[in-house]
């Protein structure tokens, strides 16, 4: 890529000061989004996955949470150091956000188009009626049918689907660079789930802008990313294309995921499964943070971080084993235990 | 399979520390807890805090004020033992009032377990010592005394086991009546819920305050005190029992589509059974803490409706009947001592919101 | 949502009957009546002997009614509200019920209204001041104050706020005229001395109330923050007071306004143990001296009439929160 990243986040850390102690959600990530592309970012729940793209919007709570280190550099400026007043011009206008929960992240006692405009009002400095003109506009293009009515409509009169779609509406009616979507489908059923993702992918092409995809849907970042970071336990342990990230996968974690779904084109009558979950942010192990639950872990991984290291070109890794791991595929052997047979 | 079950029994156990750890954090619930323990205590062992007889009048020392323990006396002498003045009776020349001059001649040191008036602790001991007390010859009325000369600090612990009780009773009470009632409204829904939700409704239609003095009204001044104390407990429930059956059945109406629910029916458990033994047990934390939080409403009601001379009658005292006195403009003002029991009421009141608030956010986490 | 309110109102009329039923059956429970107490008045004062007494008494009865059965009074009773608006006869008072009620409800409406604008307006905004400054010193003070604000009995506040402004500070309190006004014709300096007396009882029966809203707004407010629009909001680059004021408070005051009709039987409680301790010319001690003195006719219209306002309030409190929340207009 020679192209000047978008986005470039840099040792970001995000810690959470809770009365348990420090919670550290996000500790040491960095990535870049270039403009125009999709950036998949993966993993379980709890990985701090979201706690990242709310860092990038600065809508970390605080306290508790706060932004320890690191810089996010966007458009020449680093966002963790301007004043919150050239934030708010950011938020919504340059970068937007979607969130999971279409049933509870639009306001319930005002109709969708006030919400629609609220956001055109502000950045674009428009009169009601234009900002009203564009609302609708907005949800034709995210194939609201009939939006001349649907934009005096309460939220609670649309569907899930529909509600993501405003959502989207939203995000999109000031033009953003950067669309963060935190979860976007996971809340919806499979057919609309593909609908909001081809529809997303659409506007992709048509805004010219990038996408920062949050998911711990395998699925989700083989259809839409361009390149993928996978995260586990606040750190990225795998950063590549989204097509070595599915042929290569050289972190014994990206492996478990993988083979923890089944396959249509392959004839696989067992799963494996990551035994275990992921350890509690209080209470991180010594060396690295997968140790707990890995196959691979000996010695050294129970002493020492690795670092995230380039194992190919572009193609970044965290493990001390992945040359190992490397030789294990070749054999065609397995690391994790059989979960049982699939249905 | 053995394995998951020693792992869910840790986490159950871990889960009441969690509750006790949840409430130790709550500073306000600590301290309010504590102060409630400390009135159970005062009140259960009354005879034996009270210095005074609270029934005996002394119509000598009629209204006298309180009187402080002294540590220094008129020369500047430190006094290790606290010690009370010797009071004497004059007159206002002029207004005839009647006047209490300290004799600074007499000291009377203040005693510990000393020897007083008899007493019958649950009627089964008796005995005549007291927590305190000054040496023979003295007084000491800490608080003062009332228009009869008895002594207000005796009244007031002996009025806290009415005010207090009669508010515990009274919230058990509306939260057996309430949970069950709520429980069955829930639990079978359809035309019982709708029936039970009418007479709800109904109840909740008269404003609390006036029914309940209209209630309380009708119960003969003349009846013997025990019975008037179970009508007025009766009174205070029969306002209170509403509340609760809405929202206990609410949870059940949660709680009835669950599978345990159904797993109980389709084994075969008759209904009274079924409410009892599985719905009801899951609404108990909420059920206690909605009772904690009634508590101090009720002491509230009780001592208006007992300030109007509706609930509780003399001879039994509880504050709302010690506050009675008070109710003269007059004579608070020379008097003012005798609105003490007020602050009881207020302490008391306080310390038990803390302490349910604390046990709320122990419980039920979520809730706030 | 006008045949709501025609339908709300009509189902009302059963449910009021059948409360003023109980409510005159609890009134006839205590032994005895009005005319019991009226007879030992006749023989201690009057001079009268037993006989004569009983006999002026049992005239009294008959031409009251007392002697019938209790559904024939009760059904006399209502028969006359509806039919002639008549309300009975106060014997303590000697006067009409309606007059006694009407020369008070006046009183009690102004106070009980001044309270529940306070108290809504001052809990709502002091609620939204501590959630939005969450454990800062003045949301500990204001938490603490609204303890005690539901902890202390209404009568022992009025008495000891009596008791204060009398004596240390040596202001005249209690009533709600001086001495010279109350015969006088409504003027200025009228209307001042009322508001002189006013504000201290407003006060008194206030505080509870708003201390029960802000505490509830506090914590529905803190609840509303948490929520996923709110972030929403704040991602679309709105001010933080934009989205607090715009976004949040509209959603976290519905409890408030759900909660707005039957603040109202607490407001006309606080309000009655009031005026009762501080003697106010309103319609509370009124109930209470004919509770006292079993006046079945006046406590009976007076239960009634205060279902009546609850029934209304919470009417009202229905329309206001169709207003507020959109998914209620259109059910």
């Amino acid at each position: 890529m020679n192209k000047e990243a978008l986005v470039k986040v840099k040792n970001l850390k995000t810690y959470f000061y809770t009365e348990e102690g420090v919670v550290k959600a996000v500790d040491g990530v960095d990535y870049e989004i270039y403009p125009g592309e999709t950036l998949g970012i993966v993993g379980e729940s709890g990985c701090g996955k979201s706690v990242t793209s709310l860092s990038i919007m600065r809508l970390v709570e605080s306290p508790p949470g706060r932004i320890e280190a690191g810089e996010i550099n966007f458009d020449g400026r680093d966002l963790t150091k301007i004043p919150e007043k050239e934030m708010r011009k950011i938020r919504g206008n340059d970068i937007s956000m979607i969130f999971q929960e279409p049933m509870t992240s639009l306001n319930p006692v005002y109709t969708v188009g006030d919400q629609i405009m609220e956001a055109i009002m502000l950045h674009k400095k428009v009169d009601r009626k234009e900002a009203r003109r564009q609302a609708i506009e907005m949800l034709q293009k995210v194939g609201i049918p009939l939006p001349e009515q649907r934009v005096d409509e309460y939220p609670h009169q649309l569907s899930g689907g529909m509600r993501q779609r405003v959502m989207i509406a939203m995000a999109l009616s000031c033009d953003p660079q950067l669309l963060i979507a935190d979860e976007p489908t996971t809340a919806l059923d499979v057919t609309i789930q593909a609908q909001i993702l081809e529809l997303m992918n659409s506007l992709k092409e048509s805004y010219g802008m990038a996408i920062m995809m949050i998911t711990h849907d395998l699925g989700v970042i083989a259809e839409v990313s361009d390149r993928v970071a996978v995260m586990y336990a606040g750190k990225v342990v795998e950063y590549t294309d989204v097509d070595t990230l599915f042929e290569d996968p050289k972190h014994p974690y990206t492996w478990g995921l993988m083979n923890s779904i089944p396959k249509l084109d392959k004839d696989v009558d067992r799963l494996e499964a990551i035994p275990g979950s992921v350890p509690s942010p209080l209470n991180f192990p010594e060396g690295c943070k997968f140790n707990t639950r890995c196959p691979l872990a000996e010695g050294k991984c129970f002493e020492e971080e690795p670092p995230l290291e380039e194992a190919a070109s572009g193609h970044k890794v965290r493990c001390w084993r992945y040359e190992d791991l490397e030789d294990i595929k070749k054999r065609g052997e397995r690391i994790y235990e059989d979960r049982g047979v699939q249905k | 399979m053995k394995k998951e079950e020693t792992k869910e029994r840790k986490k159950y156990l871990s889960n009441k520390e969690k509750i006790w750890r949840r409430y130790k954090k709550h500073k306000l619930g600590m301290i309010g807890g504590t102060i409630v323990v400390l009135l159970l205590i005062l009140s259960i062992f009354a005879p034996f805090f009270s210095p005074y007889d609270y029934r005996k009048p002394d119509y000598e020392g009629a209204y006298m004020p309180p009187q402080p323990l002294n540590f220094v006396d008129e020369d500047g002498e430190l006094s290790i033992v606290p010690f009370t003045y010797g009071v004497e009776q004059g007159m206002d020349p002029e207004t005839w009032a009647r006047t209490f001059e300290i004799n600074p001649d007499q000291k009377y040191r203040l005693q510990f377990f000393t020897e007083g008036w008899e007493y019958e602790l649950f009627g089964i001991f008796e005995s005549n010592i007291h927590l305190f007390g000054v040496e023979e010859g003295g007084t000491f009325h800490l608080f003062g005394t009332d228009k009869l000369g008895r002594d207000i600090l005796s009244r007031i612990i002996f009025g806290s086991r009415i005010s207090i009780f009669i508010a515990f009773f009274g919230s058990l009470l509306s939260a057996v009546v309430g949970s069950l009632i709520g429980g069955i409204s829930g639990y079978f829904s359809g035309k019982i819920d709708l029936f039970i939700q009418r007479v709800i409704e109904m109840f909740q239609l008269f404003p609390q305050l006036p029914l309940m003095m209209a209630l309380s009204a009708a119960i003969p001044t003349t009846w013997p005190p025990i019975l008037i104390f179970i009508g007025i407990v009766v009174v205070l429930s029969l306002i209170q029992w509403t509340f609760l059956a809405r929202e206990v059945r609410a949870i059940v109406l949660s709680y009835r589509e669950q599978e345990f629910v159904k797993a109980a029916q389709a084994l075969g458990a008759n209904h009274l059974y079924t409410i009892l033994k599985h719905v009801i047990p899951n609404c108990f934390s909420h059920i206690i803490v909605v009772m904690t939080l009634t508590i101090p409403q009720l002491i509230l009601a009780e001592s208006t409706l007992s300030y109007l001379g509706l609930g509780i009658q003399p001879p039994m005292v509880s504050w709302g009947v010690l506050l009675q006195e008070a109710s003269n403009l007059q004579t608070i003002g020379q008097h003012p001592w005798i609105m003490i029991p007020g602050a009881f009421i207020f302490f008391t009141v306080l310390s038990i919101n803390f302490f349910g608030d604390g046990v709320r956010d122990a419980l039920d986490p979520k809730s706030n | 949502m006008i045949s709501y309110i025609i339908r709300r109102s009509l189902l009302a009329i059963p449910m009021l009957l059948l409360v003023s039923l109980i409510a005159f059956f609890i009134l006839t429970l205590p032994p005895g009546d009005y005319m019991t107490s009226y007879q030992n008045q006749l023989t201690s004062q009057a001079g009268l002997t037993t006989a004569e007494a009983e006999e002026m008494a049992n005239e009294m009865r008959q031409k009251y009614g007392l002697d019938k059965p209790f559904l024939v009074q009760y059904y006399n009773w209502i028969k006359n509200i509806v039919t002639k608006g008549d309300f009975g006869y106060s014997f303590f008072y000697s006067k009409s019920v309606s007059a006694v009620i009407w020369s008070r409800m006046g009183y009690t409406l102004l106070i009980a209204g001044l309270c529940h604008f306070i108290s809504v307006f001052a809990g709502v905004f002091i609620g939204i001041f501590s959630a939005t400054h969450k454990y800062s010193f003045a949301d500990y003070t204001f938490t603490v104050l609204a303890f005690l604000g539901v902890s202390i009995p209404a009568f022992f506040l009025a008495l000891f706020m009596m008791y204060i402004f009398s004596f240390e500070l040596g202001m005249g309190v209690g009533g709600l005229f001086s001495d010279e006004f109350i015969m006088a014709p409504w003027s200025l300096a009228k209307v001042w001395d009322l508001i002189k007396h006013l504000w201290l009882p407003v006060v008194i029966v206030g505080f509870a109330g708003t201390a029960r809203n802000m505490r509830v707004m506090r914590s529905n407010l803190l609840d509303v923050l948490g929520l996923q629009y709110i972030q929403t909001a704040k991602a679309k680059g709105l001010k933080n007071k934009t989205v607090i004021y715009k976004h949040a408070v509209k959603n976290a005051i519905k409890p408030i306004v759900m909660s707005m009709g039957s603040a109202l039987p607490f407001l006309i409680t606080g309000e009655m143990i009031t005026s009762i301790v501080l003697d106010l010319p309103t319609t509370g001690p009124a109930f209470y001296n004919a509770l006292v003195n079993q006046d079945m006719y006046l406590a009976g219209s007076f239960l009634m009439m205060i279902a009546v306002i609850l029934v209304i309030g919470n009417l009202l409190a229905d329309i206001a929160l169709a207003w507020v929340d959109p998914r209620v207009r259109y059910n």
